[in-house]
């Protein structure tokens, strides 16, 4: 793709299909913890598998920041297969023969739901950085708001990876009757600096490209491809271990015996991130993937509950289980122990596992037969203190 | 999976969990602290319905037990009990545990803040055996109950039954029952105090409150 390819050329597909959309906050609009308040605006969802007579075998996913609500099947917008293949299906973990698993995309996102991209009803033009911005919490409001358009009362569980890890987090917090079992995988209460200074840099990498133009780059017909694959390859190389990354690359050169003695691709690493840089750009706009990040670096339970993360869950009577990894640096096993601290603080119920994988951030999005094995006792235990027809 | 975690044998719940089970109400709220592969958890949520929970060390054995469907952390005894609210348990359970963790007095401590009562059982090294061998060889003993040599053995603190009576007295803690029981865990039908258990039983399992609370 050439860098003058055009703003709406590159984002034409992501128009044509988005799957199922709801139009919210007509009536009442959403209030952000921004204080603007957002309405009407539409959420973008896919559902799988079949609602039963009374309502109650719904699992809510909740995406992670580059995922949508295509979680299974093929994408019709990358026309890729959906994130999490093996979770969700007939006889998965998520089992679509017996619960209705809901995926919403995300506030902020760009795959349907209202962001920045999407046109501002004022001006007619994409809202660009006039977009609002975004809060964990304002995202799970709007699923809360989908739910209720949907009909939808309570949610036998909610779970999700990474950035939808805090968004399940957040769900049992907000609203804890609605709630019967949460699911975070490889998650945390609030980002580390850590988290926050790699973000920044791909926040960095796509504001410092000259085609965002202050990130008014749809009303010039340009999109910072440079910058925003730059972040893509900064957030990969962080969901992925050194041992992963060793494992699959190594030192190998690529397409090469030797050293170019020149700053081509010569490694197959460099190769695979310059991949990877370039196929997100296809698919994801630069602008929510500033807003989802910033998200993800305001979220803060800790501080909702003025530094005492035992109030978030005081007498919530979700189930929780926390999934954690060894191998991933980016939301490490304490992370998650903190939270089954504080949920032990408050008498929560608390299943905790850390699952031995060197596969990274990434693993949860990855074939680990002892998360799935996890997940279906949980659900099973978890479908045996269920008010609602046992799913 | 490690031995060390099964607590079943040929699918039948091991006698000596058995008879904590016993010790414990219906419907009753209980932390089980080294839950193992979960086995006593299992067995009360089936028999007694409690609202059971459990901490095991472990990762393979906390695993096993949330694949199982029951409310398990991965935790410390020494590190972890800590973060639990006081009065949170009707009981808390520590089986075949005390002996392998690192400060047993703080432990116990924190199993009668967190719950109103304690079951505790321990291996008895003042068993007759355990002295024989210990008093005839020189070398420290290697039996049914201890079966590990000393420099592969979890058990890092052991105590005789007198030691832990002594030590429950030391921390104003009310004994309410105690029953001797022997290698396969059953209850023994001999005096459950004083000298001859101390020399004669195997094992000791206690029920444990409190001073002052009722």
């Amino acid at each position: 793709m050439s860098s003058t390819q055009r703003y709406d050329e590159a984002v034409a597909g992501a128009d044509i299909e988005v799957g199922h959309t709801a139009e919210l906050g007509v009536d009442a609009p959403l209030t952000l913890d921004c204080g603007v308040d957002l309405g009407p605006f539409t959420v973008a969802y896919q559902t799988y598998g079949e609602l039963n007579e009374d309502r109650s075998n719904i699992i809510l996913v909740c995406h992670a920041l580059t995922g949508d609500q295509f979680v299974t099947g093929t994408n019709p917008v990358t026309g890729k297969e959906g994130w999490w293949p093996l979770m969700v299906g007939p006889g998965l973990p998520f089992d679509t023969d017996r619960y209705l698993v809901v995926c919403a995309n995300v506030l902020g996102g760009c795959m349907g739901t209202e962001g920045p991209k999407s046109i501002d009803p004022r001006t007619g033009s994409p809202y660009g950085l006039s977009f609002p911005v975004i809060t964990i919490k304002d995202m799970v409001r709007a699923q809360a708001m989908l739910l209720d358009h949907l009909g939808i009362e309570k949610i036998f569980c909610v779970s999700g990876g990474s950035m939808g890890g805090m968004q399940a987090l957040q769900w049992a917090v907000t609203y804890p009757g609605r709630v019967h079992a949460a699911i975070p995988i490889g998650s945390a209460v609030h980002h580390t600096a850590q988290n926050i200074a790699l973000h920044e840099v791909g926040r960095q990498a796509i504001m410092g490209d000259a085609d965002w133009r202050g990130g008014d780059y749809m009303s010039h017909n340009t999109i910072p491809k440079a910058g925003l694959s730059v972040a893509r390859m900064a957030a990969h190389i962080s969901y992925l271990s050194e041992a992963a990354m060793h494992r699959k690359f190594g030192r190998q050169l690529q397409d090469r015996d030797a050293p170019s003695y020149g700053f081509g691709a010569d490694f197959q690493v460099e190769s695979y991130l310059r991949h990877q840089g370039t196929v997100f750009v296809e698919r994801f706009d630069a602008n929510s993937y500033l807003y989802l990040t910033r998200a993800m670096d305001y979220f803060d339970l800790i501080k909702e509950y003025n530094g005492v993360l035992a109030d978030a869950f005081e007498a919530c009577p979700t189930r929780f289980c926390i999934i954690s990894f060894t191998g991933d640096w980016l939301f490490p096993t304490p992370e998650s122990r903190k939270i089954v601290h504080a949920l032990n603080a408050a008498a929560a119920n608390v299943s905790f596992v850390e699952i031995d994988s060197d596969k990274g951030h990434d693993a949860f999005l990855l074939d680990e037969p002892e998360m799935f094995e996890t997940i279906r006792g949980f659900l099973r235990g978890a479908a045996e203190h269920w008010s609602g027809n046992t799913p | 999976m490690n031995p060390d975690l099964q607590r079943t044998h040929g699918g039948e719940i091991r006698v000596d969990l058995l008879l904590i089970a016993d010790m414990i109400e219906p419907g009753a709220r209980i932390l089980d602290v080294g839950c193992g592969d979960g086995a006593l958890l299992r067995h009360l949520a089936r028999a007694k319905e409690v609202d059971g929970r459990g901490i095991e060390l472990s990762q393979a054995g906390v695993n096993a037990c949330v694949a199982q469907g029951l409310s398990v952390v991965q935790g410390d005894a020494d590190t972890d009990l800590v973060n639990y609210p006081a009065d949170s348990f009707d009981y808390v359970v520590l089986s075949q545990t005390l002996q392998m963790v690192r400060r047993p007095r703080d432990v116990i401590d924190q199993l009668l803040r967190i719950g109103r009562k304690c079951v505790i059982s321990i291996p008895n090294f003042g068993h007759w055996k355990v002295r024989w061998k210990l008093g005839m060889t020189g070398r420290m003993p290697v039996t049914e109950v201890l079966d590990r040599q000393w420099y592969d053995t979890p058990n890092a603190h052991f105590c005789t039954i007198k030691d832990f009576v002594l030590l429950c007295r030391d921390l104003e803690i009310r004994i309410e029952r105690r029953i001797s029981v022997d290698k396969q865990g059953r209850r023994m039908n001999i005096v459950n105090d004083g000298p001859f258990a101390n020399l004669f039983a195997e094992q000791g399992v206690f029920v444990l409150s409190r001073q002052g609370n009722d």
